[in-house]
């Protein structure tokens, strides 16, 4: 490159600071609102909706009630996040360790477990008590003080005293539901339609585009009716002859479907489905048509060509596709609100119900700490997938 | 590949897709039609109070729910063809709006349908310049940036677009709720007592904050993988063609984005149309309401635990129109490029 066009593209101090500034702008409006939230969480009503924001941060009637974080703590606690933060990176290579009898799916959801419990006993066990017990024997000091407020009554009250935890586990079985079939579904699809030039596969595509703006409400509003009456509905199934043999196999009597979980998860599957196949299409296209052709040559059915050659490659586009498919599950409330019962809820429509009752501001700081629970897995999975996240949002597009 | 193949390749896809997408709108279309409703009878009661020298008594007559063996309301389905249409858009309502002497546009506006349409078409046009503008921009400065910021600078910007929208939008509601920290930090400014959530156009403000908050990262990852394909020897030649910085943003780089911008676009009218989870998160219901909501509402139980289905399918009926409005050009775009492959 010339003098003169490294002169041009060099850019001036105005412009690089005003970039700069504009940039730091964006990450504060960005990440306040959350990080304002998971403040508000750890502080008593008095102090989280405090008008003086330094006492929201410092918490200073949090910390004379019931005590808060010594210097020691956050020194120890922002060791432990960059830790965490660290290891959170290399979960792959724990997974790969841990993974038993070559399933690597086990093997991540072990590597999860082992990181989650690692973290938490670091930060509810370990730290406290280390400095507790410090405290006990130095009998107090600058260090050893409590200078932020803290405390996880609210947590507390959420998961234990309102037993938040059966949302918890509902959202795991629903999430975990809809990840699995719609992945495996959208992949034999995706590859199929990838793979053929044939026209059916350009209207299939078309027709998943015009089903993925349609909105959820439409679906939900053709669903509830069967879905409350299915009982009725299917009875005749279950008492002609033959069929109603086969059918009494699965129960005695056929199934309401509304409030059931396996509804739910068929239900975000389907709407799910137009998303997966044109996002794992565009990964298809970028594995060479060769590789199965050659699997076709040495005598694989299409099947075992799909199994032995293209399984193995295809992961960075199916862990993307499935992270895509949690989210959808995970941040549902439409759907789920709706066609859930009060047993079988998820968190995220649960939390309307702190919301609905927010009359004390107790009950609101329990709304945000439910809030933060909620947001925590998230956050988790934005530090440990933040490649594949991007290399999915640009897949669809910029590949066309 | 044989036909076959790709039939069982494809098969349980299009088999839910089927079932679950295709099927529950045509019960949709065919629920807006019927009306389902409890069994009323009329009966005489009579009621007495203590008097003298005899118990006063009057019968009224009450109508009330027919129960079966089982104690469970009847009911009974009927066809009422476009009547469920004509409750939500009341048109003898807005003629007389705009007759001499109506309320004009505001009258209008108070009828839900209209509440409804009205916010999620403003709502979804007003947005899209600033998803777009604030997405490029950030794109733009991230390119600037320090290659080793750009990790952390990702990250956060990731942030309020992966995070539960609900959860989002009541996030930013909490900061300025009550005494919250931005209406306490307003109220120190102004030295005047502010009730944010008081004004319809506060929440209106707000929640198009929050979407383009929401959608503005999604539009920065995608206008940021275009930067990095834009073609160095047009910036070249443009820099030797004396192009200032403005002009080679206005004639090289934006150009080349147009495809990404347009995708932006169209991904972004499609969900902003669909907006829903504003509502919930801001707690809106009585200021503004969008059409998604006006179903989520008829399908919720009321307090007797009925939904009002037939209308919900109505309403989303005509919810269905404005997609199908908004999906023309573009399908009719890749039909036209399809066909001349």
């Amino acid at each position: 490159m010339s003098q003169p066009q490294a002169e041009a593209l060099r850019q001036p101090l105005s412009l690089r600071l005003t970039s700069g500034v504009f940039l730091v702008i964006w990450m504060l409006i960005a990440a306040f609102p959350l990080f304002w939230i998971t403040v508000m969480s750890f502080k008593l009503p008095v102090d989280s909706f405090a008008a003086n924001p330094l006492s929201v941060i410092f918490g200073p009637d949090t910390r004379a009630e019931v005590g808060g974080l010594s210097p020691l703590d956050i020194v120890l606690g922002i060791v432990g996040i960059y830790f965490a933060i660290r290891f959170a990176r290399h979960l792959a290579a724990l997974a790969r360790m841990v993974s038993i009898a070559g399933q690597a799916w086990l093997g991540w959801i072990v590597a999860v477990l082992i990181y989650t419990i690692a973290v938490l006993v670091f930060f509810v066990g370990i730290v406290p008590a280390v400095s507790a017990g410090l405290r006990d024997a130095l009998g107090g000091g600058f260090l050893l003080d409590p200078i932020l407020g803290a405390t996880l009554t609210h947590y507390y009250s959420v998961w234990v005293e309102n037993t938040f935890y059966h949302q918890f586990i509902n959202s795991l079985i629903v999430t975990a539901g809809v990840v699995l079939i719609s992945l495996t579904v959208g992949t034999l699809a995706a590859y199929a339609i990838a793979r053929t030039g044939s026209s059916i596969a350009f209207w299939l595509l078309i027709a998943a585009l015009i089903f993925r703006a349609l909105p959820h409400s439409v679906l939900v509003a053709g669903y509830l009716p069967p879905f409350v009456n299915s009982r009725e509905i299917l009875m005749p199934l279950w008492e002609s002859g033959a069929v109603g043999w086969f059918f009494q196999l699965f129960g005695d009597e056929p199934p309401t479907l509304y409030g059931r979980h396996w509804a739910v998860i068929i239900v975000l599957v389907s709407i799910n489905q137009p998303f997966t196949i044109w996002m794992l299409r565009s990964f298809f296209m970028s594995i060479p048509a060769e590789l199965d052709e050659a699997a076709r040559v040495d005598g694989c059915s299409h099947f075992q060509a799909f199994r032995r050659v293209i399984i193995p490659v295809m992961w960075p586009g199916v862990i993307t596709t499935g992270l895509f498919s949690f989210l959808l599950a995970y941040n549902d409330y439409l759907v789920t609100s709706l066609l859930l019962d009060a047993q079988s809820q998820t968190m995220v429509p649960a939390i309307s119900g702190y919301f609905n009752r927010e009359t004390t501001t107790t009950d609101q700081v329990e709304a945000v700490a439910a809030a933060v629970s909620i947001i925590a897995p998230l956050f988790i999975l934005i530090m440990v997938f933040q490649r594949q996240i991007v290399s999915g949002l640009t897949a669809g597009a910029v590949k066309g | 590949m044989k036909r076959s193949t790709f039939f069982a390749f494809v098969a349980p896809s299009v088999v839910l897709m089927l079932v679950f997408m295709a099927a529950p709108l045509v019960s949709v279309l065919i629920q807006s039609f019927y009306l389902t409703q409890n069994v009323f009878e009329e009966v005489t009661v009579e009621s007495c109070t203590p008097g003298f020298p005899n118990p006063v008594c009057t019968e009224e007559i009450q109508s009330r729910r027919v129960l079966d063996e089982n104690g469970i309301p009847v009911t009974e389905t009927s066809f009422v063809g476009w009547e469920t249409y004509r409750v939500l858009l009341q048109p003898e309502a807005v003629a007389e709006a705009f007759s001499v002497g109506g309320g004009g546009v505001s009258a209008l506006l108070d009828i839900d349908f209209y509440k409804a349409a009205r916010f999620t078409i403003t709502f979804t046009l007003i947005t899209l310049p600033f998803v777009i503008g604030v997405g490029l921009l950030i794109a733009l400065a991230v390119n600037n940036a320090i290659r080793s910021l750009r990790g952390p600078v990702i990250f956060i910007s990731l942030l309020p677009f992966i995070i539960t929208p609900v959860i989002g939008a009541l996030s930013i509601r909490w900061l300025f709720v009550g005494d919250g920290i931005l209406t306490a930090a307003l109220e120190g400014i102004l030295n005047e007592d502010i009730a944010v959530f008081a004004h319809g156009w506060a929440f209106e403000i707000l929640m198009m904050f929050y979407r383009v908050w929401h959608v503005a990262p999604f539009a920065f990852v995608i206008f940021y993988a275009g930067l990095q394909t834009v073609n160095q020897d047009t910036l070249e030649s443009a820099i030797v063609d004396g192009a200032s910085r403005f002009e080679r943003l206005r004639y090289v780089i934006i150009p080349h984005l147009m495809p990404l911008i347009v995708f932006v676009a169209l991904i972004h009218l499609m969900d902003a149309y669909r907006a829903f989870d504003e509502v919930i998160g801001f707690r809106s219901e009585a200021h503004r309401i969008t059409l998604q909501w006006l179903t989520f509402n008829f399908l919720t139980p009321d307090d007797s635990g009925n939904r009002a289905i037939s209308r919900a399918s109505a309403a989303s009926m005509l919810t269905m129109l404005g997609i199908v409005i908004l999906l023309i050009p573009p399908l009719w775009r890749t039909w036209r490029d399809h066909r001349g492959r």
